[in-house]
């Protein structure tokens, strides 16, 4: 950020800014600041919600990678998998659709862009009944229709108690829902590249789209690449809820228990605030972990 | 073979090249749009339709029974429909205005008055984009009952009034006002207060037309707030109860798949009509979203 930008150096009344931001940063410091904040504290705790919370040292962390089975067998492995799909691979077919949408004119690229982004203003919740109805799980349901109709599976699936389709079922899910604020970031970025990038890229020797791609287009979109990337991982950790609006909580199996289910699992249903904090500073840490990762891929070093 | 002269994005005339890449993308847009297009005709299902076998994608008999049995069905409880339309309405309205009034306010100090702290309050906001708040939904709870908020509009509005994208969209659109016009404006004498209102708000429209989409997406299918901070019905918003209409044991029954296909549109359209009327603002704005 260039300091000169600023303006009214000296005959301005700096205080101003101050109140200006004041209501934001009330807010933001009581809501999630505070709440942060508060989930690294209890997380050294023990705390029912109804006693003071007791301190106990890194006991909670020390049983959640030693004593936890769920969380080790289920919670962990179902969560990478989810976040390497759902996120990483969600990014990169944003990145692709965006590509390709770029490349259209613009009546069929705002049709397609708009079929693409709304799953994602439903945010999940509220078209949880909609997969509730395609994947019931006796011969009335849309799906198992479908595939018997084609002559894919001969009996009904019971699609959401079963083990083995459960998780699948929830990074599809969460795919769809995928193509939000990050898709649609890449896209503008892809339609402001200056031209004449390309033009003089070719005459320095770029002999195809795909080299244009990693030499030209990337490289110059780099801050929105950056923001998709911190956006997408976001939004598929916050989707993570459907798996217990369509499972219930516990999932079956535990099959699709994500780190968020595992939180509300201990928070809400067992009141083990303490132990669910310590899972919640575990999920805070994870979607850190990826965001470096795409600040180092993507950051401007100056 | 010619030379590679590198090609243009954002083609003007329609070409052959670009039935390829609409074959490309295809597949993942009716995999986006047919759940969609489902749930629509869905909601307008006769109940011969929703019961028919093998099951139909399509209404051939389009009508407003689901509709009509929704509203019927909430006369069964004890808080009628209107009361939840009105919480949801008047939820999403304060947090939508009150977000975008302090959101602008904070973007226009943040970004042209010069204070100290400013830039380490921007980096702390930009790390926030990260925050995912149901890994905070426990702290969360213990602040809004700490602040005796349980049970009261407040807990509905305040939690979801600070959105750290928004902020961070709208100043990144304040950014590119020119200083220029805002010592100009403070030549002439005008205040702060002036030159939020009459140079900052008008110049970043479509960000925060951008914000405003964002904001209400989030509020206006909340069911967390009332779920977690509110037990009295009559506060609960229409999210809540729909999300409740469409609860397990209500859509094992076809009759209620279509109540719960009519209650999941209309918690969608909004959205939908909102984005289709703003959408040039958004597409606007995400040229200016990059993190720098």
């Amino acid at each position: 950020m260039a300091k000169n930008t600023k303006v009214g150096k000296v005959s301005r009344n700096n205080k101003a800014g101050y109140v200006f931001v004041f209501p934001y940063a009330a807010l933001f410091v009581t809501f999630i600041l505070a709440p942060v904040i508060m989930a690294i504290f209890l997380s050294f705790t023990n705390f029912n919600a109804i006693q003071k919370p007791s301190f106990v040292g890194f006991l909670n962390y020390i049983n959640l990678i030693t004593g936890d089975d769920v969380f080790m067998k289920f919670v962990l492995p179902n969560t990478v998998k989810y976040a390497l799909i759902v996120g990483v691979g969600g990014y990169v077919l944003a990145f692709l659709l965006a590509f390709g949408l770029a490349n259209l004119t613009k009546g069929p690229r705002t049709v397609f862009a708009l079929i693409l982004y709304s799953p994602s203003m439903t945010t999940g919740v509220a078209m949880s009944v909609l997969w509730k109805i395609m994947f019931t799980g006796d011969q009335t349901g849309y799906l198992n229709s479908w595939l018997m109709d084609i002559g894919v599976i001969n009996e009904p699936i019971i699609w959401l108690t079963n083990a083995d389709y459960l998780l699948p079922i929830v990074i599809i899910i969460g795919l769809w829902s995928s193509m939000g604020v990050g898709f649609l970031s890449i896209l503008a970025g892809l339609l402001n590249i200056d031209e004449s990038l390309y033009e003089a890229a070719a005459i320095d020797g770029v002999k195809n789209r795909f080299q244009e791609m990693i030499y030209v287009t990337i490289p110059s979109m780099k801050p929105q690449m950056l923001f998709a990337a911190v956006m997408q991982i976001v939004g598929a950790f916050q989707n993570g809820m459907i798996a217990t609006l369509l499972a219930g909580n516990p999932t079956p199996g535990y099959a699709a228990q994500l780190i968020v289910n595992h939180i509300e699992d201990y928070g809400f249903i067992r009141y083990e605030m303490g132990y669910a904090a310590a899972v919640s500073v575990v999920l805070l840490l994870i979607v850190q972990i990826f965001s470096s990762a795409s600040n180092k891929l993507f950051g401007e070093k100056d | 073979m010619a030379a590679y002269k590198g090609h243009r994005m954002n083609p003007d005339k329609f070409e052959k090249g670009q039935i390829k890449i609409i074959l490309m993308v295809l597949p993942m847009v009716l995999l986006c749009g047919l759940p969609i297009v489902f749930i629509i005709f869905h909601a307008f299902k006769p109940m011969e339709e929703l019961f028919a076998f093998p099951p139909k994608f399509i209404t051939t008999h389009p009508t407003l029974d689901n509709f009509s049995k929704l509203v019927k069905a909430s006369r069964a409880g004890s808080i009628p429909l209107s009361k939840y339309v009105f919480n949801s309405l008047f939820v999403t309205a304060t947090v939508v205005v009150g977000s975008l009034l302090f959101s602008t306010m904070a973007a226009y100090a943040l970004s042209k008055i010069r204070f100290k702290g400013a830039k380490t309050m921007m980096q702390i906001n930009q790390i926030a984009l990260m925050f995912v708040s149901v890994a905070v939904m426990i702290p969360r709870y213990l602040v809004v009952n700490k602040l005796g908020m349980i049970d009261t509009y407040w807990a509905e509005i305040l939690p979801l009034m600070a959105l750290p994208v928004a902020l961070f969209l709208i100043k990144q659109f304040v950014d590119q006002v020119p200083d220029s016009l805002i010592e100009a404006a403070y030549m002439d004498g005008a205040s702060e207060w002036t030159i939020y209102r009459k140079v900052i708000i008008p110049l970043t429209k479509p960000a925060i037309a951008t914000a405003a989409i964002l904001v209400f997406q989030q509020v206006w299918t909340n069911i967390e707030a009332s779920n977690y901070y509110i037990n009295d019905d009559s506060l609960k918003t229409l999210a809540f109860y729909m999300n409740t209409l469409t609860s397990t044991t209500t859509t094992n029954t076809v009759a209620g798949q279509g109540i719960a296909a009519a209650a999941s549109l209309i918690l969608f359209l909004p959205n939908l009509i909102l984005f289709c009327i703003l959408q040039n603002n958004v597409m606007n704005t995400m040229a200016h979203s990059g993190i720098k």
